[in-house]
């Protein structure tokens, strides 16, 4: 096949180059270039879209042998990865920018290019693994729990799926690093990136506030009682309990939690523990990531639903529910959950196999 | 896979004289400015290659000023013009330069915009790519008591086109205003004469001829001082420090002699092929057109095309796997392609700018190799097409 291996400069994507070259595919290396101005996202080891990642990923081109050409993704990237961050905080929900980005610049932007320029797919250093089933080409967590990153890919439809190649599902990071060495890669031992790439300080709420502004507004608990000013509501969590800076202690003495954001008020209700449990999530706009599940209200299957990227996942019963031609995806939890923020996805697991997700809507 | 080298505006490959020259200078030891034998030695070849050269740019050998690259020698003389007409009495800020300057022209400029008070005025350039004559006159007439240098380029590098450097030059020399031109594209492949063009300073490159990378020279009018940008050892009259590069030079000059011998036949050769490959594109791409001019005042080698609905970044890679070197427009540090800024400079879009690749012949192509290209065009075309993101 002729393949397009997305190369961040990091250690995962280029050893997944190299496997797929390995494989007798003929690949060319690509890095996206995510920002017009490079110099002003991250700097050093702490994440991607810099020159030094740049530079990192020409390096580990030369030495598998492939071909590299750097790509400007930057239009498509901030169209559809940072305004909708921001539109995202600003109604209230938390999104999951790295989801958004495989969904619509690596498997959509790349994968359009790649195929229109002849190319059968695109590869990528993500942790999980494809397998061919009955219903076609389907994903599965990969072997690493801990690296695992099937939830931020459970956006991809059956089409997306086709053309992407996942060579380091069935490997482990620590080993991902040996075999790096073993290569020659000079990224072997480069930190791994975390938070927010386009977010250069790491300082998120920093970064929300300088963009949406910081309007203070009033904490309150359940019942409207103020109980103290926030600077901004979308720097607040779902569930958050730590920061509240809050004076006025609990009638019964207990930690207080974020429960709700409503940014049309500029209001943060806050309230105990209790209030937070969750026995029923809605899901807006499922994908599938195989074949579509027959569950209904009357008839659900039984799976599991995780809520965050590396969260735990929550035995839930499951179905589809469609009103006037709108489709939702409901689970409900055997056991409850506590805090769940909406903008979040939640992905459907049939033990090792990612059935589908859906951008979190609500909850009861 | 057949393999295609249509980039020889980028660098040229290096000339068996030239090669051989440099291999052989190198095992030569000696520093040319030690005093003893060995020195002497090395000396004397950079002597006869100074002298060799001047006699074939039309220049004397003391105008000429050995740098490290085509950039230092432009850094050079408009930076030390800039402050060498600057340093005491009358203010002269202005620096007056075409608008599609190659960046080792645009940048030096610019940057004493930001950081030593210059003005900067881009003189505007035709469609066709050439500098407008009316306008650059217009600003000598009505500024010239505060310009400190004109430096327009000798010809594009992107697109190709020789620019009017006669009237540029008389309207120069009616203010008495010093006229820089960057030569890099011109020498060997189009007649050049330091004196005949009444410049002050010209900058030529050895790696565009035949030459190795990494030697180029300013020619500095004589009595003429300007600042030095690198202090040291004062090795070249004092304006330019740094060790000679003996075996650099050598390898430059062998080259450039060789070019300047068979710069006809090369020139008839070059621009024929030229020409075949427009034709050869044009039948195979109905849309697709030459930016510059097809014959006149152009270099033979360069042919600038764009190719509607396309971005130059999907053609080079399509190219590239097709084994068809090419090139776009320059990239930024990250690698990002840039719109040129020369294509924008003659009226163009940022669009159709970013649809656009330079095709750039040299002595080493053939008609096989238009041949080849034309097999290859119109499947590269289509895939760029399918990808375009409008």
């Amino acid at each position: 096949m002729k393949l397009i291996a997305a190369m961040s400069g990091g250690v995962d994507s280029a050893v997944a180059a190299a496997r797929a070259k390995e494989a007798g595919h003929d690949v060319i290396g690509v890095h996206l270039a995510l920002s017009k101005n490079p110099k002003k996202y991250r700097s050093g080891a702490r994440g991607c879209c810099t020159i030094e990642d740049s530079h990192d990923a020409r390096r580990a081109a030369d030495v598998i042998g492939i071909p590299f050409y750097i790509w400007d993704m930057s239009d498509e990237f901030h169209e559809g990865v940072v305004e909708n961050f921001l539109a995202e905080y600003a109604a209230g929900n938390t999104p999951n920018p790295c989801l958004r980005c495989n969904e619509k610049i690596k498997f959509a932007a790349v994968l359009d290019r790649a195929q229109a320029m002849g190319f059968d797919g695109v590869v990528t250093g993500h942790y999980a693994q494809t397998r061919e089933t009955e219903n076609g080409k389907t994903l599965y967590r990969a072997i690493d729990p801990a690296k695992d990153q099937s939830y931020v890919l459970a956006v991809l439809n059956k089409d997306q799926l086709q053309g992407a190649h996942f060579p380091l599902g069935d490997t482990t990071k620590e080993n991902v690093r040996k075999e790096a060495q073993e290569r020659g890669l000079s990224v072997a031992l480069k930190p791994d990136s975390h938070d927010i790439c386009f977010v250069p300080s790491g300082d998120n709420a920093g970064w929300l506030r300088e963009r949406l502004g910081s309007e203070t507004g009033p904490i309150v608990d359940e019942e409207g009682n103020k109980l103290g000013e926030h600077k901004g509501a979308y720097t607040y969590t779902i569930g958050q309990r730590k920061g509240l800076g809050l004076t006025v202690p609990a009638k019964g003495g207990e930690p207080r939690y974020v429960l709700k954001i409503e940014p049309v008020s500029n209001t943060v209700v806050v309230g105990n523990r209790d209030a937070l449990a969750i026995h029923e999530i809605y899901g807006a706009k499922p994908i599938w990531c195989g074949a579509t599940p027959e569950a209904t209200e009357s008839a659900p299957y039984k799976g599991f639903v995780q809520v965050r990227a590396h969260g735990t996942p929550h035995s839930c019963s499951y179905f589809r529910k469609i009103n006037d031609g709108v489709e939702t995806l409901v689970a409900h939890v055997d056991e409850p959950i506590f805090g769940l923020a909406p903008g979040q996805a939640m992905v459907i697991y049939d033990g090792e196999r990612v059935v589908g997700s859906a951008t979190i809507s609500g909850t009861r | 896979m057949s393999r295609v080298y249509l980039d020889n505006a980028a660098t040229t490959p290096i000339s068996e004289v030239a090669l051989q020259a440099f291999i052989e200078q190198s095992r030569q030891l000696g520093n040319p400015s030690s005093l003893h034998t060995y020195g002497r030695r090395v000396r004397k070849d950079v002597e006869e290659a100074r002298e060799k050269l001047a006699g074939l740019i039309g220049c004397h050998s003391s105008e000429i000023i050995f740098t490290g690259s085509g950039t230092e020698a432009n850094n050079l003389a408009i930076k030390g013009a800039y402050w060498h007409r600057n340093q005491s009495g009358k203010q002269r800020n202005v620096i007056v330069i075409s608008a599609f300057e190659h960046h080792a022209v645009l940048d030096p400029a610019r940057w004493l915009e930001d950081f030593e008070g210059a003005e900067v005025v881009e003189v505007p350039v035709t469609r066709e790519g050439f500098v407008n004559l009316s306008e650059l006159r217009n600003v000598v007439l009505e500024r010239h008591d505060e310009i400190a240098l004109i430096s327009i380029m000798h010809s594009n590098n992107e697109v190709g086109t020789v620019q009017p450097m006669d009237d540029i030059s008389k309207i120069a020399q009616e203010f008495e205003i010093p006229l820089h031109t960057d030569a890099v594209q011109s020498l060997g492949k189009v007649p050049l004469s330091f004196k005949d063009l009444g410049l002050f300073a010209m900058t030529i490159s050895a790696h565009k001829v035949g030459g190795p990378i990494g030697v180029g020279a300013l020619i500095l009018q004589k009595g003429i001082d300007i600042t030095p940008i690198l202090h040291g050892g004062g090795q070249e009259r004092d304006i330019r420090s740094g060790t000679l590069n003996a075996a650099g030079i050598i390898a430059f000059v062998a080259a450039t002699q060789s070019a300047m011998r068979d710069l006809e036949s090369n020139a008839v050769k070059i621009s024929t092929l030229r020409k075949k490959l427009v034709a050869a594109i044009q039948s195979e791409i109905s849309d697709a057109t030459l930016n510059g001019v097809l014959e006149g005042a152009t270099l033979p080698g360069i042919a600038n095309i764009s190719f509607p609905n396309t971005e130059s970044d999907a053609l080079l890679l399509l190219f590239d796997a097709e084994g068809i070197a090419c090139s776009t427009g320059s990239a930024c540090s990250a690698g990002v392609q840039e719109a040129s800024h020369v294509l924008m400079a003659m009226g163009m879009s940022e669009k159709e700018a970013r649809s656009s690749l330079r095709f750039s012949l040299g002595t080493g192509n053939s008609d096989s190799d238009i041949e080849y290209l034309q097999t290859c065009i119109k499947r590269v075309i289509d895939r760029a097409r399918a990808a375009f993101r409008g």
